[in-house]
């Protein structure tokens, strides 16, 4: 019987799974139903637009995918992302683009820090932590811009990050696809993507075989705080001003993205090829559902189904 | 008299394997009606299929006579079947008698108010019948696993069982705490309860239960009143070969000192304990559960925040206040709770055996897969690990390797000095057999042991020294030829109190 079991559950990931076989027919089905219904949506230009929408979602859902793996979670990743933005749009205002991302950058860097020192030396739970620097982060964008969004930035090069294609690619993507092969690299090539796995499987055995637990979380939750604030700086290349209330709602997508891409929301299992797919879903949904006409507010209602589906769906297969 | 439960040529198969072939099983009201096997044998599923975990595919189970279905759970429950499972499932945060009356919470005649007065009452009557001193109002969470298992066992009572079935009940147990759970067993079958307990130790087998079934590859191999059965045949029976000697021990010489220990000590744990552990050694700690031995394998390793005291390692003054300074020190623990603290469930059998080994096997940052495989593979082979490929999930490994997968990560560290916690505990015999053979050997190679087991033969046999603890402290070191049962166990009970 061992055997048998064994084999059924390897270690090595099966060659059929939700992550590389369910949940791409599911996303393939949807694209076929939306281009069906709406003309616009098989165009090349419409592929890009998706891409160019979900590209900062996307990076912030790949070290969401590492945190969830190591039992965590950042909730703080919008509020980051809007004091980013906004200290982004200050420094370009100044005409000062390097002050502009040292202080975006430093400021990601430094809630991610803080979020991290916090879970990994004190025993509080990354929810409340990461919950409590949501709110810090955006009362923070409201405060320093006192509520007021920042229009008129100079017209500069810095716009291309956003805005910009190299070939057809727009440069988000890119940005996002080198994020995507870095937490994939530390994943499965890296002491540290080993030691995340261990500490969202089993805590305790990953102390009592040496690994400096603390080290990690305070790691991985500076790299979230970081990519939250890069999300941040691509963003104002995009909409081309600082807005303090950006990224609204952008950790529970986050948290789908990698839900629906069958990672476990309570650790230790996950595979970041799922969370691909998951945020394809999520972009094609959203994008079909414009162009079809459906209100962001309809899309919110569908969104939030699919996740509770995707969870459904991982604990009838039998590893919730 | 007649049998209260009877299953007749029960068969059940999972995919691509029957796990139980045409399995006869009775139990009559009163009796303990042991279930002998090693794993795999089938005990697990003929419990499954008896407490309505599971649905049998063939064969027909009888209550009273009368054919009915066990499953799921909650219909074997309400017909009298009762499961104190080895894994214990009670509320930590909830109360004693919250978790008594946990799924059938007495409630009062008007709404659904839970009825305090009667619950009290009913808990009170059940703790009193079996002679059991608790405060129905404390948390579980405060209370020692035994006296968890007897609130499990006052659970199955206060849904009028009449079958309880014990899963392993003992092996979390010292040897005082597993004579008070005998004695209310016998209690329970004298209210006409009948017993399916299912043990690895043969002694208690031996002095517990009326009849014996012995299971092996999921059929029954043969079922014996005690009397008529012999331990060398129900070993015999179990892996269908003799095992001549219990303990293997081979002639060693003591090599130099490979850890020295000074007033260790644990505020509320552990006072003034000292020993010291050599090359080629195996230095026996005995005690009752609760004296305080976890604790100081724990602080050895760093994990006991306040504890304090002096350690030498190897000669030279360690500081150690994290596991990473135990391993560097070359001292590793195989911890007591395999699935709490020993293992990553979800990983690989590799990666659980690297787990200590990461820095070794990086460069950079970056995993060398084929070191890490390499040195898996190699203690994979030295502890002698079934294993189909070193990417299988450890969780799909049975007790006993799971077991030496621990161990291997302690080997693959580099430690020299291992700390084992009742390495023995939860595993059937012939694999007992077999860490057993490997304490022996590593201790030959040179390793020293540190064997802490709540099994006094399991200590007598295997250590060379015997330290003793009792309520924190050392209360007695034996040298092998002096360390009888009794001494041990009179230096291991506490002590009585002063006649006033």
């Amino acid at each position: 019987m061992t055997t048998l079991v064994a084999r059924a559950r390897s270690g090595r990931p099966p060659a059929l799974s939700w992550e590389t076989a369910g949940l791409p027919l599911v996303v393939v089905v949807m694209a076929a139903i939306f281009a069906l219904y709406a003309p616009n949506f098989w165009a090349v230009s419409n592929a890009a637009n998706v891409a160019r929408q979900v590209a900062v979602l996307g990076m912030i859902g790949a070290v969401q995918t590492a945190v969830i793996i190591s039992g965590g979670i950042d909730l703080s990743v919008g509020s980051v992302l809007a004091v980013a933005n906004v200290l982004m749009a200050m420094g370009l205002a100044q005409g000062n683009l390097l002050l502009g991302l040292l202080l975006a950058l430093g400021s990601g860097l430094g809630f991610g820090l803080i979020n991290g020192i916090l879970i990994g030396r004190t025993r509080l739970a990354p929810f409340i932590v990461t919950l409590g620097m949501l709110s810090i982060g955006r009362g923070s964008a409201l405060t320093i811009t006192n509520g007021v969004p920042i229009f008129g930035l100079p017209e500069s090069g810095f716009a291309w990050i956003g805005q910009g294609y190299l070939g057809p690619i727009p440069a988000p993507v890119i940005v996002a696809v080198a994020t995507f092969s870095a937490i994939w690299v530390v994943l499965t090539r890296t002491r540290f993507g080993t030691a995340l796995y261990a500490i969202g499987g089993n805590e305790q055995a990953a102390i009592l075989a040496g690994i400096n637990t603390a080290r990690t979380k305070i790691a991985i939750y500076t790299l979230s705080g970081l990519t939250a604030a890069l999300g941040g700086v691509i963003l104002t290349a995009r909409v081309n001003s600082g807005q303090p209330l950006l990224g609204q709602g952008l950790e529970l997508d986050s948290v789908a993205t990698v839900v629906i891409g069958g990672t476990y929301l309570f650790g230790g299992r996950g595979r970041l090829v799922g969370t691909i797919f998951g945020v394809m879903f999520v972009g094609i949904l959203q994008n079909g559902l414009n162009l079809l006409g459906i209100s962001t507010f309809v899309q919110q209602v569908v969104i939030g189904a699919s996740i509770i589906v995707a969870v459904l769906l991982t604990v009838w297969r039998g590893r919730g | 008299m007649d049998p209260f439960l009877v299953a007749r040529g029960v068969t059940k198969r999972f995919p691509g394997v029957v796990a139980l072939d045409g399995v006869d099983f009775d139990l009559v009201p009163g009796e303990t009606h042991a279930l002998l096997g090693e794993n795999g044998a089938g005990k697990s599923t003929l419990v499954k299929i008896l407490s309505g975990v599971i649905r049998p595919d063939e064969g027909e189970l009888l209550i009273d006579g009368g054919h009915v279905r066990l499953n799921p759970p909650s219909v074997a429950r309400a017909l009298g079947i009762s499961t104190v499972y080895q894994e214990l499932a009670l509320v930590p945060d909830m109360t004693v008698m919250q978790n008594i009356f946990l799924g059938r919470e007495s409630t009062a005649t008007r709404l659904s108010f839970l009825d305090d007065a009667s619950m009290r009452h009913e808990t009170h009557r059940l703790l009193r019948l079996l002679a059991v001193d608790l405060d129905p109002d404390l948390p579980v969470r405060r209370l020692s696993l035994a006296t968890r298992q007897v609130i499990e066992i006052v659970r199955a009572l206060a849904w009028r069982s009449r079958a309880l079935i014990m899963d392993e009940p003992t092996s979390s147990l010292s040897r005082h705490e597993t004579e008070e759970l005998f004695e209310r067993i016998g209690r329970l079958k004298a209210e006409g309860v009948g017993i399916i307990y299912i043990s690895h130790r043969l002694e208690e087998v031996d002095r517990l239960a009326d009849r014996i079934t012995v299971m092996r590859d999921g059929k029954v191999v043969a079922t014996r009143a005690r009397r008529e059965a012999s331990s060398t045949e129900l070993i015999r029976l179990m892996v269908g070969r003799e095992i001549a000697d219990t303990f293997p021990r081979t002639e060693r010489a003591r090599g130099r000192e490979l850890l020295r220990v000074q007033a260790l000590c644990v505020p509320g744990r552990v006072r003034d304990v000292s020993f010291a552990v050599h090359a080629g050694e195996v230095l026996g700690i005995a005690g009752l559960v609760g004296a305080g031995r976890t604790e100081a394998m724990r602080a050895l390793m760093g994990l006991e925040p306040g504890a304090s005291g002096t350690i030498t390692a190897g000669g030279r003054p360690a500081r150690i206040v994290s596991p990473r300074d135990a391993i560097r020190e070359r001292i590793g623990l195989v911890p007591e709770d395999r699935h709490g603290q020993g293992l990553v469930l979800d990983m690989s059998v590799q990666e659980n055996v690297g787990l200590a080994s990461l820095e070794a096997c990086s460069r950079h940052g970056f995993l060398l897969r084929n070191r890490l495989a390499k040195l898996a593979r190699r203690y994979i082979n030295r502890l002698r690990i079934k294993v189909r490929n070193v990417d299988v999930r450890v969780s799909t490994l049975s007790g006993g390797n799971q077991q030496k997968v621990v161990l291997a990560r302690a080997l693959a560290a580099g430690s020299d000095v291992l700390l084992l916690d009742e390495p023995t505990r939860g595993i059937d015999v012939g694999t007992k057999y077999e860490i057993y053979e490997l304490i022996d050997e590593l201790a030959r190679e040179g390793k020293g042991i540190v064997l802490v087991s709540s099994e006094l033969p399991e200590v007598l046999g295997m250590a060379d020294r015997v330290v003793v603890m009792r309520e924190g402290q050392v209360s007695a070191v034996f040298e092998r030829a002096d360390a009888t049962q009794e001494a041990v166990l009179a230096a291991a009970l506490p002590i009585e109190a002063p006649a006033a």
